[in-house]
């Protein structure tokens, strides 16, 4: 192997925690070049949207599942923060900790019977139980203060450093995607990451080659639920301020889009998601006006064409005519 | 090895399987054969879990595997094809041989999610295992390809692959060869004949009966949810039984 080799195979062998690293470095710097709060601000949201993303993507790209429901969790990591730290006081972290674990056990309980359906009785499902919690923050005035929401959530801080501007929380928010990223990076690319691309294909081949298709959906229900709550924490402890309309159903909807632009089942497509919706209203002021009848559109037209989503669906496209190329030149040097 | 013991299965009241028993010796190459509609998927289906047995009893090296859900039957060493073959065609290839190692691989989302060094050497390890058998069954040219891509007869050997590489104990082949042609077939034969020298134990439901007399060392013939006769190639041809069973009844003609 000469030296060229040892380093392309170097590359080759770390392409995705070196990917990581670089896109890492370059959140890093973002702020020093960009420090405009408005543009800060609207890749914060980007970032909050992708952690909420990425768990979906999990559970309906790679595992294949449907849910219109989570907002639901997004919103109830919200309102549990907000709660904790104004009327029980908590302190922010223990209090996001503690909301998380309370919201995988919500999403178990819910998991537990909802995942056993398939199909447009899982989305059903699952949107019901978005309108449930979505309707108890409307209407349980007393502790989530109803249709106004309530303010006053204290920032987050690490010590005396208090992230209670755009460019401080920007490192905070996009730690956490960060994280959340490189833990799906890795998930997906180990023998769980296979069982759940098995489950999604064909329940009953997966089942027996060994995947536990049950609790394996129920466990990257609750994952996919936790980071939605850790989003909505962040959310709440960002804005100093949480009302239901963040966390109803066409929230959801909004989530299911981007999983579907980014790809079924690209991580990193989940970013891209993220950022495009977030972004198109910025950019093209029709789409403001329009948002749910154009959001609709892409939808219904992505799924006509490309099933498997935006990115997923074109890369898939190309691997696959690249491999058919490829078997053609071979057939011809062997009749040659 | 594997006992069969009294195994029935009704759906709603129609019986598919009747009191079905026999048993399977270790090293051997037993043949499952039968006409249309006798119940043999649906017995296989029972061994592994897919179907729960309305009835009787599987035991595997001492264990009871009666009505254990399909991955449980895995984990106790049992793995299986499909007649209809089911292969993941977004995976690749490579990915898809490695699905039969899922036992190995681990199914803690917290290791998966950290991927400390333990698990990444033990992914490459299972990666070197997975492209051996790719290997084996000559599809490990085209191990990167998406596994939808592939001709009939890969498809076929990438399903063998995918149960054989995970080492065991007992394999269930349903319909190995069926639309393959007469090249392809006699190499998945040599291919059984290999695996059995190697000391794996094989199940075969097949309705190529020149296959099925010339591999097996025990056939059991099943009828209408039935089993009708059981024993070496050669007795069985002389069965009348199974001679009624796939030609029909032998009328006295004037």
């Amino acid at each position: 192997m000469t030296a060229k080799d040892k380093i392309l195979y170097f590359l080759y062998l770390h392409r995705t925690g070196l990917t990581v690293t670089a896109f890492a470095a370059f959140v890093l710097v973002f702020p020093l070049v960009e420090d405009n709060p408005y543009t800060l601000g609207l890749t914060n949201l980007i970032a909050l949207y992708a952690l909420v993303v990425l768990g979906l993507n999990l559970f309906i790209g790679y595992a294949g599942q449907i849910s219109l429901g989570h907002a639901a969790f997004f919103g109830l990591g919200a309102y549990g923060s907000a709660i904790a730290t104004t009327a029980f006081n908590l302190p922010p972290w223990p209090a996001m900790a503690l909301v998380a674990a309370l919201v995988a056990l919500v999403a178990l309980v819910v998991g537990l019977p909802a995942l056993r359906l398939h199909g447009h009785y899982l989305a059903m499902a699952t949107l019901g139980c978005n309108i449930v919690v979505y309707t108890v923050l409307v209407q349980w005035h007393p502790v989530t203060g109803g249709h106004s929401g309530f303010s006053g959530i204290p920032p987050l801080a690490l010590g005396d450093f208090v992230f209670d501007e755009e460019g401080r929380f920007h490192y905070l928010v996009w730690s956490f995607t960060l994280l959340a990223l490189l833990a799906s990076l890795n998930l997906v690319r180990s023998g769980v990451g296979r069982g759940l691309a098995a489950l999604a294909a064909d329940e009953t081949a997966a089942a027996c080659l060994g995947v536990d298709v049950r609790s394996a959906k129920v466990k990257v229900f609750v994952l996919s639920a936790v980071f939605a709550s850790l989003a909505g924490s962040l959310f709440a402890h960002c804005y100093g301020f949480v009302s239901p309309d963040s966390f109803g159903i066409f929230r959801s909807v909004d989530f299911v889009i981007m999983v579907v632009l980014g790809g079924l089942g690209s991580i990193w497509g989940s970013l891209f998601g993220a950022a495009l919706v977030t972004l198109l209203p910025e950019w093209i002021e029709v789409f403001d006006t329009y948002k749910d009848l154009i959001h609709g559109l892409i939808l219904v037209l992505i799924l006509m064409f490309l099933p498997q989503g935006l990115i997923t669906g074109l890369a898939d496209l190309l691997k696959q005519r690249l491999a058919l190329y490829r078997r053609r030149l071979e057939s011809r040097d062997a009749d040659a | 090895m594997l006992t069969l013991e009294g195994l029935s299965k009704n759906f709603g009241g129609l019986p598919a399987l009747q009191e079905v028993s026999f048993r399977l010796r270790g090293g051997d190459i037993t043949a499952l054969i039968g006409p249309n509609g006798a119940g043999k998927s649906t017995l296989i289906n029972c061994i592994t879990g897919v179907l729960a047995p309305s009835a009787g009893r599987v035991d595997f090296l001492g264990r009871d595997l009666t009505g254990l859900p399909a991955h449980e039957v895995t984990r106790s060493g049992i793995a299986r094809t499909f007649q209809n073959l089911r292969i993941f065609p977004r995976l690749s290839v490579l990915d898809n041989v490695l699905c039969g190692l899922t036992l190995e691989a681990g199914r803690s989302f917290f290791s998966a999610m950290l991927r400390l060094p333990p698990l990444r050497h033990r992914e490459r390890r299972l990666r070197l295992r997975a492209l051996e058998a790719l290997d084996r069954f000559s599809l490990a040219d085209k191990a990167a390809w998406p596994a939808g891509i592939l001709a009939y007869g890969d498809r076929k050997r990438l399903e063998m692959a995918r149960a054989f590489v995970g080492e065991p104990q007992l394999v269930l082949l349903d319909e190995p060869v069926a639309g393959l042609n007469a090249a392809e077939t006699a190499a998945v034969g040599r291919e059984i004949v290999r695996l059995k020298s190697e000391g794996h134990t094989l199940l075969l439901v097949e309705h190529d009966m020149d296959l099925v007399m010339s591999i097996a060392d025990q056939v059991v013939v099943l009828d209408s949810g039935r089993c009708i006769a059981r024993g070496t190639p050669a007795e069985v041809q002389r069965n009348p039984l199974v001679l009624e069973a796939y030609l029909g009844r032998m009328e006295p003609t004037a």
